[in-house]
């Protein structure tokens, strides 16, 4: 596809093409994380042959650790209060050093998992994401709670852009309140990344890094490091 | 568009009949239901204004975000009135009797509502989604002045026809024209109301029509609606959030947009292929190739329910039972460009309620 005339957005069916290869690289590159998965929209009713184009890939039960962003500092104190949790993966900390009375409170509710659904918008035809946060007993966490587990980046992020910003409406296919990252203006940006790199701009728009590239930047509102084999990828 | 129809639309209200939640209720005998004519095109919380009053000597001293409930199913408050009536009473319930709730908001089930802002906010997000379907951005509406937007959003909340038509109008969202209407432009546009931008020279021209489909089924053993079971979960309905796309010159039915959004119950009869109504420029090699595969994946699958067809004496398709919109069943060979025009809500959205009936699974065949 020429990158010119691109206009940053890609159908339902590229989508499933597009995160079925995101997976599948995703899988080869880190083992060691949980992998991401392909869920069929149990929408349509059963019995009956579907075409398969609907449906979201998941990435569920994921922690935010340390590990997620290198440059955050390792409280010390925080370590004899929260043994317990230690043997477990570390909850997110923030990049200033809060006092100790704050983070003793943070880590009291212990582990904090998130669930991201990547969904098609058939209306603005690009990817969307749908996320949940939620303690090791299934409590489920609210915006509040949520953005203290963002990097402290995220914040200007989300009061700055435009386009970045988080509500609470029904996930698509589960018909649950989640809390959503708005989808304006991703198209503009996705025709920019793709412009921008000139060796993707000579290759022409590969669907298969479509995802890769979208995840790279909205991955960063949540400390999401994509590692850098799944970016270098080039067929 | 049409002046009578849209008038109709504007004018048609849904006679309520609403109770009080046992638990809310602190005298005794406990309060009479209220009688509220609620507008098709409004959204249910906006009657607060009307409902607390009349229940304000039985409420508790402390009252939360009100909430309301139909045979046990927790309402959606950003789905319009009429489209709930539409939906959940197959057989339509006069005056229809709902519980309204002052406490204990199901969050769990439904998105937090603040009142009429998070309602505007809705109605502006999905006009934002609107303007993006038909012109291919949002601009028009991110740019709208606070002024216009106030008065878009009043205009809905008390029904204002005119005024919506006015400052609607500067949104420039022509959706697709259609030739059945241009008689009657000409004479509106002469009048001066209702300035539109439908084109007079009249073919239906390629492009995509916001739409919100609900559907559910039932078996096909059912005949009367009333014997059909009640919708206790909001998980029994689809729903499909998902422009229509019309291609250029072809004579286009409401039928064949409601099977083209539900593609996988009429296998054989109808199969849209988003890819060949795209027009930006594409790598034509890839596309056909990947457009080839999935097409032979399709066209095996027809193939196969073919077989089955034969030795299973009816066809595995599902059967439209009905579709509503507004209201009111039309005939499924009208325009779709007809329907669009005329039968949208503020949102400029389509908003269609379907009953499908699914053919039972013949276990022999299989």
């Amino acid at each position: 596809m020429d990158v010119l005339s691109w206009d940053g957005t890609i159908s339902s069916r590229e989508f499933r093409v597009a995160v079925r290869a995101f997976a599948e690289r995703w899988k080869e590159s880190n083992p060691d994380f949980p992998p991401w998965t392909w869920v069929p929209s149990a929408k349509r009713h059963p019995g009956l042959t579907s075409n398969q184009i609907d449906g979201y890939l998941t990435l569920e039960r994921l922690c935010l650790t340390e590990s997620t962003e290198k440059d955050i500092p390792f409280q010390e104190d925080s370590y004899e209060v929260t043994q317990v949790e230690k043997e477990e993966t570390a909850s997110f900390e923030e990049e200033d050093p809060a006092d100790n009375a704050t983070l003793v409170e943070r880590h009291s509710f212990g582990v904090h998992y998130y669930d991201f659904h990547l969904v098609h918008s058939a209306s603005y035809r690009v990817p969307v994401l749908f996320f949940r946060a939620y303690t090791t007993d299934g409590q489920p966490l609210v915006l509040d709670e949520i953005e203290k587990d963002l990097p402290a980046s995220s914040a200007e992020i989300l009061l700055e852009s435009k386009w970045t910003f988080i509500t609470q409406e029904d996930h698509p296919h589960l018909n649950r309140p989640w809390y959503k990252l708005h989808p304006c203006g991703t198209s503009e940006w996705m025709k920019l990344l793709f412009q921008s790199d000139t060796s993707m701009a000579n290759k022409g728009v590969a669907i298969e890094l479509y995802i890769v590239s979208w995840l790279s930047v909205v991955g960063q509102v949540f400390g999401l490091r994509i590692p850098s084999k799944l970016l270098n990828y080039r067929d | 568009m049409n002046k009578e129809a849209r008038n109709f639309v504007w004018e048609g209200a849904i006679p309520l009949q609403i109770h009080l939640h046992e638990s809310q209720v602190t005298t005794v005998p406990p309060p009479p239901p209220a009688l509220i004519l609620a507008p098709r095109l409004g959204y249910l919380p906006l009657l607060a204004s009307q409902i607390k009053p009349h229940f304000s000597s039985t409420l508790p001293p402390v009252v939360d975000t009100i909430w309301f409930e139909y045979k046990g199913l927790p309402l959606k408050w950003y789905i319009p009135t009429g489209v709930l009536f539409d939906l959940l009473c197959a057989e339509p319930e006069r005056p229809w009797n709902l519980t309204v709730h002052f406490r204990g908001y199901p969050g769990n089930v439904l998105t937090p509502c603040e009142g009429e802002d998070s309602i505007k906010w809705s109605l502006i997000n999905s006009l934002k989604e609107a303007a993006y379907i038909i012109n291919g951005n949002s601009k028009n509406v991110m740019n709208m002045s606070q002024a216009d937007q106030v008065e878009l959003w009043r205009s809905v909340v008390s029904g204002n026809l005119e005024v919506y038509a006015r400052v609607s109008s500067k949104l420039k969202l022509g959706i697709v024209s259609d030739e059945y209407t241009a008689n009657s432009n000409l004479s509106s546009a002469r009048s001066g109301q209702f300035v539109d931008e439908t084109d007079i020279s009249g073919q239906d021209k390629a492009g995509r029509v916001p739409v919100r489909l609900y559907v559910w089924s039932v078996s096909e053993d059912i005949d009367d609606s009333e014997d059909a079971p009640p919708i206790d979960t909001w998980d029994k309905i689809s729903y499909i959030n998902q422009p229509v796309e019309i291609q250029e010159g072809k004579y286009f039915t409401l039928h064949d947009a409601v099977k083209s959004l539900l593609p996988e119950y009429f296998q054989g009869s109808f199969l849209i292929d988003e890819e060949s109504t795209r027009v930006q420029g594409e790598d034509e090699q890839r596309d056909s190739s990947e457009e080839a595969s999935s097409n032979k994946i399709a066209e095996d699958g027809v193939e196969i329910l073919c077989e089955h067809t034969k030795s299973c004496q009816k066809s595995d398709n599902a059967e439209i039972k009905l579709v509503r919109i507004q209201g009111i069943e039309p005939k499924l060979e009208i325009p779709f460009s007809w329907v669009a025009n005329n039968l949208m809500n503020p949102d400029y959205f389509l908003h269609i309620c379907v009953c499908l009936k699914i053919p039972r699974l013949n276990t022999t065949c299989r």
